[in-house]
């Protein structure tokens, strides 16, 4: 043999591999579910439809599957993501552009596995990897509330992702590493309220989503569950639940987690950005016990951390910048926070020790200050206190050192800021 | 229209470069649990009793009709009037509370600011001011005073008063309107006349009205005193 025809034959290898692969590929693709008669959803009970109501808040459904000002789970808000935009589908109960058409088998396979009626592998914006742990009964009765909701005819945009991410079979690589399929096993070690938390926080709640940090793949790796990182495209930080130096809440009492998450203030912080938009829209509707139950687990979360907090700062920063972060902010912060940053907490909240003003990533504290912000109106408190933007009175000096004063005054151990950072984050627009 | 853009946009690069701001844009208040410090969020922006501040992009509120103050929350609100940051401060807070914060600014009568000084020419005076009592017959465009009241203070429930703004901000608002980014609840009458304005009618509109004197009354019309020659959906 020469070496010309080994080389055609290393070609001719390849190709038939490549072929195989490929054949393979086509052959294992999921396909439509056969229909299996016996389950009667179409005549799901009032209490059945109403629990369905309650699991799809807690899930959030509503806020990806509605355009603003648009009709109710209807689909085609644009979903920006590193990798382009989603068009978010219509999972109304229409047969032709929604989920009419679709079994309880259908809805529980997709919330399951990700993958949808006819078998297409759905991108992980939609939080496959956390529903996967809803219950088939959970699951049955969204899916009855879904089918008992108004049905909206608008037919889904496509998506406008970029090559290769608009090449769905990459999924498959994507799920390999990042996807483990399972419903949630109940810890036998931790009580049932704890287990109810879980299985809320890790489920429906998807709270990793955030909360934990998304790579260049867009995956999130399960040794970091909870460690935090920016929420990619929105530019707010979702701070770790696992540190007690970041949005830990290790050291709060059960009563200050349950309002923040079901009012949207504290006595030690208020939500703002994403985290106000998922209280206004799902927690606020939560049960008294579901919420006792997701703050039980979240104070438990284990301590990643070993190492002593930093003490402060303050004498380590350049004493002009403090004088100008002083000057600043008795001017125009300690009418509501307090001349030692204590607040009028839960209306306006304390700096002094609080961690989000302390964490590593001062992504929020300059946001805030350039933006401010309202908490969300919620049954419990229906009418927030708010701060007012900065941006147009402050320049990045002044934004900068009144950023490093509060994250090192009164025995915060933040570090300094500096104005270029100031800089960045004032180009964009505020949301 | 690239003209006015520009000049708007120049503003706005302005804006991130003023030192401190004036006493009257600084947050306070004299009760925690009241509608005076749940309105602090306003204040840097539109003044502490919303009488506008020195930054003619921001408008005076106080005094408008609560009905049209809401109405521009909640459209702040659901992105039917946009304005990035408008639009992240009241995203997630209720009817009942945007109602209460419209009432709020609606009651307040605080002095208005010295009159703008920016010298126009004395025939874009004259234009803005037959405009503004007049109209244009040969264009269709009604009188402002017929709608926005003989004060310029505005009618209940849902036409703003126009005195005390800035001129930076009505050249903004009407251009919006022509060019389709700003819109009134249906029929949107503001949508009809300001796309029968051209540019100069524009700047001339809000020369002159930018250079009143403060009225001896701010509080808008009673509603239905006139019949108006347009139907407007913000008055239903």
């Amino acid at each position: 043999m020469n070496r010309r025809s080994l080389a055609w034959g290393v070609v001719v290898g390849c190709v038939v591999l490549a072929a195989g692969g490929l054949a393979a590929l086509y052959l294992l693709r999921p396909g439509m579910l056969p229909q299996t008669p016996g389950a009667d959803p179409v005549n799901a009970t009032t209490q059945t439809i109403n629990l369905g109501e309650y699991l799809a808040r807690a899930g959030d459904c509503v806020a990806c599957h509605t355009e603003v000002n648009g009709k109710p789970f209807a689909g085609g808000r644009a979903m920006a993501t590193p990798f382009g935009n989603l068009f978010v589908p219509n999972i109304t109960p229409d047969d032709e552009t929604g989920i009419g058409k679709w079994t309880a088998d259908d809805f529980y396979r997709m919330m399951h596995t990700g993958i949808s009626r006819d078998g297409t592998l759905l991108y992980p914006a939609m939080p496959f990897a956390s529903y996967t742990k809803v219950t088939r009964a959970d699951s049955d009765a969204i899916y009855a509330y879904l089918m008992a909701v108004p049905p909206v005819k608008q037919a889904n945009r496509p998506h406008a992702l970029r090559f290769p991410f608009n090449k769905r079979e990459l999924l498959l690589g994507w799920r390999t590493l990042y996807f483990k399929e399972g419903e949630y096993i109940a810890d036998p070690k931790q009580s049932a309220e704890w287990n109810r938390g879980a299985y809320l926080v890790e489920g429906l709640g998807h709270c990793t989503m955030c909360h934990t940090a998304i790579n260049a793949l867009g995956g999130s790796s399960e040794s970091k569950e909870f460690e935090g990182g920016m929420i990619p495209n929105q530019n707010w930080y979702a701070p770790s639940l696992t540190s007690n130096r970041e949005a830990g809440l290790g050291n709060w009492d059960i009563k200050d987690i349950v309002d923040l998450l079901q009012a949207g203030a504290s006595n030690r912080g208020t939500v703002y950005g994403p985290m106000a938009e998922v209280v206004y829209n799902s927690l606020q509707y939560m049960s008294d016990d579901d919420v006792k139950a997701m703050a039980v687990y979240l104070k438990a979360l284990p301590q990643r951390e070993s190492e002593p907090p930093p003490t402060s700062q303050a004498r380590l920063v350049d004493p002009t910048v403090i004088g100008l972060g002083r000057k600043v902010y008795v001017a125009q912060c300690a009418m509501c926070h307090g001349d030692e940053g204590k607040g009028h907490p839960p209306a306006y909240p304390p700096l002094a020790g609080n961690q989000s003003i302390t964490m590593a990533s001062p992504v929020n504290s300059i946001r805030m200050v350039l933006n401010g912000g309202y908490a969300p109106g919620t049954k419990r408190n229906p009418r927030p206190h708010g701060m007012p933007p900065f941006s147009h009175i402050l320049n990045d000096d002044e934004v900068a050192a009144v950023v490093t004063y509060i994250r090192v005054a009164w025995e915060n151990s933040g570090t300094p800021i500096t104005p270029a950072q100031a800089n960045e984050l004032r180009k964009l627009l505020p949301e | 229209m690239r003209g006015l853009w520009l000049i708007l946009f120049a503003a706005l690069l302005g804006a991130g470069e003023s030192a401190l701001a004036t006493e009257d844009a600084v947050p306070a208040f004299k009760e925690v649990d009241s509608m005076e410090a749940r309105a602090q969020g306003c204040v840097t922006c539109h003044g502490q009793s919303g009488q506008g501040t020195q930054n003619g992009a921001y408008p005076r509120i106080a005094g408008k009709p609560a009905g049209y103050l809401y109405n521009q929350l909640a459209a702040f609100r659901d992105g039917t009037r946009k304005y990035a940051p408008m639009n992240y401060l009241v995203a997630y807070l209720p009817d009942p509370y945007l109602r209460e914060l419209a009432d709020y600014f609606a009651k307040q009568r605080p002095p208005y600011g010295d009159r703008e000084t920016r010298r126009a020419e004395a025939t874009a005076l004259a234009r803005g001011k037959a405009l503004v009592a007049r109209g244009d017959p040969a264009k269709g465009v009604p009188a402002c005073s017929a709608c926005h009241g003989n004060g310029l203070t505005g009618m209940e429930p849902g036409i703003p008063g126009l005195v005390g703004l800035r001129a930076i901000y009505i050249v903004a608002q009407l251009t919006r309107w022509r060019v389709g980014d700003r819109h009134a609840i249906e029929p949107d009458c503001m949508k009809r006349i300001a796309t029968r304005l051209s540019d100069s009618d524009v700047a001339a509109v809000a020369a002159w009205l930018s250079a009143q004197d403060a009225p001896a009354d701010p509080s808008p019309e009673r509603s239905n005193l006139v019949r108006m020659p347009m139907a407007c959906g913000s008055q239903r």
